[in-house]
């Protein structure tokens, strides 16, 4: 059973970083198939958070195929992120780090370059909307 | 879906001071509702008028559907936690489980006796030796264990340190997820809000300025930071909230239901405090006070809060009193 924490001063929406949450311990392989998430009531016990929060959180793993639910008894993972997809992210990360080396050469400090990621990722998650 | 709360242009007035003015609410079952609000604002009026406890000079009200404090039935489908969690300092923790299961025809001693364990509450101990952590646990407990549709609660962590706060809201949203309650809580502490609440409103100067799902609230507003220009060049459809110039910058606040439209301006999304702080300031879109919160505005406020607790005391017999029995019906 994995446990969640809550940052509010993140900026980020608390039911995404439960789902953030989720996603990272399937990609560490705290999490695997069959595994069953905290209830409802077992995370506003833990983190004092909106159940609906942590009901919206799941919905979205769910949507994203990650989770599903059982009514009556809880909801459990249903598939495995793990190693494989570390794997698949090595040469993402390769090209990430060519990508960089090439911004510091062109001659873009660190602030302007994480501004440029932020920005395309924002304009390409919307597009994709 | 049902509403918890509806308010058509709802009044209160104590004298000549406006306590709460032209309220008009409806707020979905099934949410925890957050109020927030300067102090004097109303947030405790709107909560007395929904409990029943006081009556409105104007407008109306309905909570789950009836008037408030309309009869047994409605009484009993609605708890109230008045500030600072009143409980009988001579009674002890038992004696008030013992009242809650007395007063309350809906009352689950089980629920209550199995979160006084939890709480690891002595049974025999005198409430008035509590800690305010426990006090305010005990009166949650029996407020809870008589197992209402809409709680709602005034302030209950103001005065608590940050681990009772945090415990007091653990137990709030298990509440929540055993019973299915709604909820209505009046804080300062915004960081609290932003875990518990998914519904917002926002009090300024008896008047609600804000109120909606946190989630939409979030999505429609936006800070824009843009070279210096005025409010009336920006696109239709935005709705400017608040707007700051220097000599060379334009900061805004600005609302819209539609995505925002791409611009030469740099756009961030608010967090609930953001928000929360900017409607406290501006006062809202239509209702910009001449001259920013004020210190007239301030005294103001000041002394409506002395006028309602003047008025509240003279129509409880005693104030502790009443305040107990609303802890435990």
């Amino acid at each position: 059973m994995i446990e969640f924490h809550l940052d509010t001063r993140s900026g980020v929406a608390p039911y995404l970083q439960i789902v953030q949450q989720v996603r990272q311990a399937l990609l560490l392989g705290l999490l695997s198939e069959g595994d069953q998430l905290p209830t409802v009531k077992q995370v506003v016990m833990k983190v004092a958070i909106n159940p609906n929060t942590v009901l919206k959180a799941y919905r979205e793993l769910e949507r994203e195929g990650l989770v599903s639910p059982k009514p009556g008894v809880g909801t459990f993972v249903t598939k495995t992120l793990g190693q494989a997809s570390l794997t698949e992210h090595e040469p993402l990360r390769r090209d990430l780090e060519a990508w960089l080396t090439r911004a510091r050469t062109a001659g873009l400090t660190e602030a302007e370059i994480e501004a440029l990621i932020h920005s395309t990722f924002r304009v390409s998650v919307e597009e994709e909307r | 879906m049902t509403t918890i709360l509806e308010a058509h242009a709802l009044g209160m007035q104590y004298g000549r001071r406006r306590a709460l003015t032209d309220c008009t609410l409806d707020i979905p079952s099934g949410h925890v509702v957050g109020l927030v609000g300067p102090n004097g604002a109303g947030k405790s009026t709107l909560l007395k008028l929904a409990s029943g406890l006081l009556s409105p000079t104007s407008g109306s009200i309905s909570v789950l559907g009836d008037a408030p404090g309309s009869g047994p039935a409605q009484l009993a489908r609605v708890g109230f936690l008045a500030q600072d969690a009143p409980v009988y300092p001579n009674l002890s923790v038992a004696d008030h489980l013992r009242l809650g299961a007395h007063l309350n025809p809906r009352w689950n001693q089980e629920f209550a006796a199995r979160r006084i364990a939890q709480l690891d509450l002595d049974p025999a101990q005198k409430a008035g030796k509590l800690s305010g952590g426990q006090r305010a646990q005990l009166a949650l407990t029996v407020a809870a264990g008589k197992m209402p549709e809409l709680l709602l609660l005034d302030e209950p962590v103001a005065s608590l340190d940050p681990l009772a706060r945090r415990e007091f809201l653990k137990y709030l949203m298990e509440s929540v997820v055993e019973n299915g309650s709604s909820v209505i809580l009046s804080s300062h502490l915004i960081s609290d809000l932003e875990r518990v609440c998914d519904y917002l409103i926002v009090l300024v100067t008896s008047r609600v300025r804000l109120a909606g799902e946190v989630d939409q609230l979030i999505a429609a507003h936006h800070r824009i930071v843009c070279t210096r220009r005025e409010p009336d060049t920006l696109p239709a459809g935005l709705e400017v909230v608040s707007a700051e110039h220097t000599d060379r910058q334009s900061t805004f606040v600005v609302r819209t239901d539609a995505p925002l439209p791409a611009g030469d301006w740099a756009a961030e999304p608010m967090s609930m405090e953001d928000l929360v702080l900017t409607y406290m300031e501006t006062g809202g879109p239509g209702h910009r006070p001449a001259t920013p919160v004020s210190e007239a505005v301030l005294n103001d406020a000041a002394s409506n809060e002395a006028v309602l607790n003047e008025a509240v005391s003279n129509k409880a017999a005693s104030n502790k009193a009443a305040s107990n029995k609303e802890a435990g019906r």
